[in-house]
Parts: C-alpha cells; structure tokens; sequence
C-alpha cells in the first residue's frame, strides 16, 4: 500500500502589514485563499475540504474562529478542520491537510493560516496567570534569550552573528512583495546599534507583529497533472513534540527538532542535507535561531552553524540560502508563519519566488517549530514527483 | 471509494463526570484516563504511533493550555503529535486520516473539557462572529432555544417529546457509572423558553481517551475490534439567519458520506447536547424506534465539552467491543445550534 502523491498547485499570501484595517478577519483569510485560487487556477467548487491553522485563539478573541470563517472559506456543506499546535501550527495544518490527500480521503484541499496581531495583545493572550506555575512573564524574547547566550557560550560564537542574520533577512524581504518589513535604509551598523531587548538579543533581531494570512491548494497526482503553473512535489513530512521544561531537555538543540528533520530525511532519502538541500526556510523569530536550527536540523555540525552564516553561505545567493523571503524576522502573523515557511519552500522549487529565486531551487525544506522549542514540524518539497 | 485500509476503534476509558474537579488540574484529570486506555491494549505510550488530543484554550482560560496536558501523555523521547481545537471526535479524525496514509499503525486520542471554572454559556458566546454577533452575548443555552422554538413552531415536536427525550436519556444514563445525571430528573423550570433546565445539559468536567490500530494490529490489541467504516465531518454556515434550524443537512451529508444509509445501524450515539437537537439529528439521520439511542444517556446525561462528541464514539464502539452492537452510528457536533457535523460508522466483524 502506497500514499498518494501529494503536490502544491496554489499559493497565496496577503501583503503582511502591522494592521489591516481595511478588512475584517474574514476578509483577510478569503483574500489569501482566493490568491492561491488564481494561482491553481481553480474554483471554490474545486476544493473537496479546508484545514485551517492559527495561534492561540486569544490573540483576536475568537474561540474556534472555523465556525465563523466556514462562509469566508467556501467551506460550507464541505469539511472543515481546525489544527492547533502553537507555534508549530502553520506547518502542522498543512501537514494534517497533506494527510488527507495522501491517505485518498480528499482530492484537492484548501489549507490556511492566519493572524490578525493588530485586532489582539498577544502579550496579553500569553500572558494570562496559569496556576500552580512559574510564569514566563518576559515574554517570547525573556524566555529566548538564555537559549541564545547558551549557544554563544557553547559554541564560542562571536557576538556578531545574531547581527548578520537580522541583516540579511531585511534585506531579503525587500525582494519580496509581501514581506511586513520593507526597511530600504537598512545597513549593519544600524541592526547593531538597535536598543538590546533581552541581551543578547537586540530591537532589530527580533520579528515583527503581523497581520497576514497564507493559504496553499494541495493535490493528489490528478490534480497535480491539470496544474497550470509547475507543482511542487512533497518529498517528506514530519511533526515531533517534547515537553517545554524538563531536566536534561537541550534547549540550544532540541531531541524533537532533530527526530522530526531525520524523519523528514529519511522518508525525502536525503543522506546529506548539506549537500541534498538547496535552500532553507526556517523559523527564525530571533536572529540567532539561524545558526542555532543550521546545526538541529544536520547542515551543520554541532558547533560550527554559525560559521556558515559568518561566512555568507546563508546568504541569497551563498551556497545555502536561509530565509529568502525575509523569513520571520520580516514578517510574523504567528499562526501564518509556519505555513509561510513551508510555501515558501513550495515558491521556490516551482520557480515561482521572484526576486527572492534561487536559481536551480529543486530540493528545499520548509521548518517550524512551536511552544518553548517544543512543536516541530517540517516538510521538504522538491520539483520532480517523489521517486516512490 | 472505499478507505483504503481498515482501521478500528480497539480502547475506550473515560472519567467519571462531575460538576466540578477543582482539586485536580486538566492534566491530573487527563492521566488516569490515559493509563486506563493503554493498560486496556497492553500498549506503552512509546508503542503509539501517532497521538492526537482535542481541546479549547477558552475553557482553561489561557493559552496553549493543551501544552501542559501533553505532558501528562509522558511525552519524551519525542512523540509525533498533533491538536485540534475541536471536540476530540474531530482528532480521531485527523488521527484516521494519518492511520490512512500507512505511515503508523496505532494512535491514541484523547480530549478533556472543564466547564467549571468559568460560565460555560458565556464561555461559548465567543464563537461567535466577532464583529456583529458575539458583541451581544447570545449564550448556548438561548441559541438552543432558538431553534426549539423553530421546531416546535413547525409541528416537528413539542414539549412532551421534548421531556421524554430527557427522561429517556437520564434513565438509560443510569446504567452508565461515568454519567453526571443519572435516573429520574426532574424536567424543571424554563431556563430559556421553551426549553426547561432538563432539556439542557449538565455543566461538567471529564476526558476521555481511544486508542486506533490498524488491520492485524487492531486484531491483536481488541477481540472484536469496532471496525471504522466510515467516517466524515461538514460544516455549514456561520449566520443562524441563513440556515434552517429545525434541518441540519451537514449531518446527514456525512452520514451519506460515511455510509451510514447503506445498511440500517441498531444503535446511534448522538451528541446532542439539548432535547431538541435529538429530534432534528433523529431525521437527519433516518433513525427509527428500532435503533437503540444513546444507551449510555448520550450527552445529556454528561456533556463534558471538547469530550462529549469522542465519547460518543467510544461509547458506540465499546458496545461493539463487548458485543452488544453490531453495527453503529456515533455522531459530534461543534458550534451553534449544530453548525458542524462528525458521522462515523462502526461495525464489529460477523458473529
């Protein structure tokens, strides 16, 4: 017994902005669904099912936000689903919807996912007193940063690299139309001479707060075949979870980071991701998450992620690009940005990336991770069908 | 099209539902659950392949609170998991669809609900469209009300049936240790007209959990395994302005879709949190007398949110299990007035 074939035919985003006062939440999502439509050159009438993801339901006040936006999305008298993995979720909902395709219980399927930061405090919805526990009242930044001086201090990494990363993802996003952050007077000296927020993370290392939606159109091998535009093929898929606190968890290198890239690896046959992987999008919500997901997810040895950043391999046109679109850094609706990762990773074996295209892309990863580095989910997607 | 590889229902444990639980966290609620539906296959939590919960953040009151609960799963080395914020029937069903792809042979879903620390009818409010609807505050209870009234002014019941509904619930309930309301209840004063506080629901907290297998696994970890037949799930629209509240066409398109007309089932599991949404389910369903209706008292007997619908299919399939059903129909709802609509279809191997 074989899965079917799994292909994206459809991608669509919204221009990520602060606060897109012009639209209403329903308004936001139908946009992004409607850009990967065109995309697939499909209809409403085309889409057997819908798989939405999104952050905590706090973030906007609305619980289980499916059963108001089932109109938005042309779901009514279809099903519709709901993922929730904290951060984690945009990659985890396309996986769900990936599932679905794969296991020959839909055709074609709609997934999305979206924030709409500006209608919400997600300080507030994170910050609600839990009982009976520590809680983490920093914020996101607060429980990063420790991570990120343990790596330094691990690794010996010199304090500028957190720096480069933030550069070159700023200047990535101004080849991408729909990045949130278009900063054209950005230079290094001013990444590193922004405010330290939570030493040793700095103003201009940290992303933004995005209002944004992502949607992508997955279909089987028939689907696939009627697709306009080139599909991108999905080579492998994973999710893997750990507790947020336990004594003897690796915060600077997660055990579920590496079991789920393995698990991707070994279901895409990717011996050496170094060499087999053509770019990368990962989730880098502090700059120095870079270096730190080079080595969790094998491109690096243990040690040594930051070496390829300072030495420019990270870079758009370096030998493996990382965030071509920005990447978190530039634009952070959170329950989109996960999915964004991964159709991204789409765009780009498609050729379909623009400015931000990588030449030859035919092999690249999309990642995301969640909680307290403790949701992963991950998938690779290639230009060829997979081979089995 | 037939599912391409036969999956089943092989373990079913719940707690026993209660008014309130303020002693013990979600987590400390969750884990003898989740140890009596392993210890039933024999199965270690590092045995499953795949593991799947379904919750809500706003009845915790805070934010991924379903991180905490996975903790009580023992979740190290590194488990693949995934959530739905959805009642736990809808993780079964993502659960399914990944026993689909082959990529694992057991799974285990679990989901839990604590209604009691807030006001769970205004809790639910907040479902609703944000901008026109929720602002106002119509609560469940009202909402329920709503479309009882629309069924009783379209001659499709009244509320004698609607009582029989209840009493018929609570007395089979009391065969049911886990259940909250149990025998003779008294059908009581109007809460919102025309429904009376024993056309509602108990508030309550509880969990339960069901652990999946595939073909020979299933065999291995159950002696009559209840065999998924079919299962689907649709939704419909938001605005109660736009939909015929006494009809609900999602349910019966997923039963059309999961096969239940096919052949006649002998018993239904129906998530039919309010008296009247039994009669609306009872059509949509093709459901005669011949069928036996939520022997356990189905959830108005005990409607733990985020549980009630998985329990629906646990109970349908620990019927299978032990050999009183052969063939079965259980049901969950999500949303307003029976907005979204799960169907599943179980059946035990010939005897």
């Amino acid at each position: 017994m074989s899965k079917e074939p799994v292909a994206v035919v459809g991608i669509g985003q919204t221009k990520h902005v602060a606060a897109r006062r012009d639209v209403s939440i329903a308004g936001l999502v139908r946009e992004a669904a409607q850009r990967a439509l065109q995309d697939a050159e499909l209809t409403w009438a085309d889409i057997d099912a819908v798989v939405i993801g999104k952050a905590p339901d706090f973030f906007e006040g609305v619980m289980m936000p499916e059963l108001y936006l089932a109109d938005a999305l042309g779901a009514v008298g279809k099903p519709m689903l709901r993922v929730h993995t904290a951060g984690s979720v945009g990659g985890s909902t396309a996986l769900v919807a990936t599932n679905l395709i794969a296991g020959r219980v839909h055709g074609t399927v709609l997934t999305l996912a979206y924030e709409k930061q500006s209608e919400s405090n997600a300080m507030w919805g994170l910050s609600l007193p839990i009982p009976f526990q520590q809680p983490l009242l920093a914020g996101a930044g607060g429980f990063f940063a420790p991570h990120v001086r343990a790596y330094m201090r691990r690794t010996g990494a010199p304090d500028t690299v957190g720096s480069l990363v933030a550069y070159k993802d700023r200047r990535n996003a101004l080849k991408n139309p729909y990045a949130h952050l278009h900063e054209h007077d950005i230079t290094l000296e001013k990444v590193q001479a922004s405010p330290m927020l939570w030493d040793p993370i700095r103003y201009s290392e940290t992303c933004p707060s995005s209002d944004g939606a992502c949607a992508m159109i997955l279909t089987d091998r028939a689907g696939a075949a009627r697709s306009p535009r080139p599909p991108a093929w999905m080579h492998g898929g994973a999710m893997r979870s750990e507790p947020t606190l336990f004594a003897g968890k690796d915060f600077v290198s997660p055990q579920a980071g590496k079991d789920c890239a393995a698990d991707v690896y070994r279901q895409a046959g990717i011996a050496d991701p170094r060499r087999d992987i053509d770019a990368v999008e990962m989730y880098v919500p502090f700059s120095w998450y870079e270096p730190m997901w080079l080595e969790n997810l094998g491109f690096a040895e243990e040690g040594e992620g930051w070496k390829l950043t300072e030495s420019g391999v990270t870079e758009l046109d370096g030998d493996l690009p990382v965030n071509m679109s920005g990447g978190v850094l530039s634009t952070n609706p959170i329950g989109a940005s996960g999915m964004i990762r991964f159709a991204e990773a789409a765009l780009q074996v498609r050729g379909q990336a623009g400015e931000h295209q990588v030449d030859g892309a035919r092999r690249v990863l999309g990642h995301a991770y969640g909680g307290g580095s403790q949701f992963f989910s991950m998938w690779l997607v290639g230009s060829a069908p997979p081979a089995s | 099209m037939p599912p391409i590889r036969d999956i089943a229902v092989v373990a079913f444990a719940q707690t026993d539902h209660r008014r309130t639980s303020d002693e013990v966290s979600e987590v400390e609620m969750l884990i003898p659950v989740l140890h009596d539906v392993l210890d039933r296959t024999g199965l270690k939590t590092s045995d499953i392949g795949f593991t799947c919960s379904g919750s809500t953040d706003y009845l915790a009151g805070r934010a991924f609170s379903f991180t905490m609960a996975l903790d009580g799963v023992g979740a190290w080395p590194p488990i693949s998991e995934s959530h739905v914020e959805m009642d736990g029937a809808w993780a079964l069903y993502e659960a399914w669809t990944k026993l689909l792809t082959g990529e694992v042979d057991t799974a285990l879903v679990y989901a839990y609900g604590k209604s009691s620390p807030g006001s769970v009818r205004d809790v639910l409010t907040r479902q609703l469209d944000p901008y026109y609807v929720a602002p106002l505050w119509p609560d469940s209870v009202a909402l329920a009300a709503l479309q009882a009234q629309a069924l009783i002014d379209a001659g499709e019941t009244d509320e004698p049936v609607l009582a029989s509904v209840a009493a018929r619930s609570r007395a089979s309930a009391a065969a049911n240790s886990h259940a909250q309301l149990r025998g003779s209840v008294a059908q009581g004063d109007y809460l919102v007209r025309p429904l009376r506080t024993g056309d509602c629901p108990p508030v309550g907290d509880g969990a339960a959990a069901v652990i999946l297998a595939a073909g020979e696994r299933a065999r291995e970890l159950c002696e009559r395994p209840a065999w998924i037949r079919g299962i689907d799930h649709r939704i419909e629209a938001h605005g109660l302005g736009v939909r015929d509240l006494t009809d609900s066409p999602s349910t019966r398109l997923a039963a059309e879709r999961a096969g239940a007309f096919e052949r006649p089932v002998d018993t239904a599991e129906l998530h039919a949190p309010f008296t009247s949404q039994e009669v609306v389910l009872r059509t949509a369903l093709r459901l005669d007398e011949s069928v036996t209706v939520n022997p356990s008292g189905g959830a108005l007997a005990a409607n733990p949110v985020m549980a009630a619908g998985l329990i629906r299919i646990g109970e349908a399939a620990a019927r299978i299990h032990r050999g009183a059903s052969d063939r079965a129909l259980a049901h969950a709802t999500s949303g307003p007035c029976l907005q979204q609509n799960l169907v599943a279809v179980l059946e035990g191997d010939a005897r």
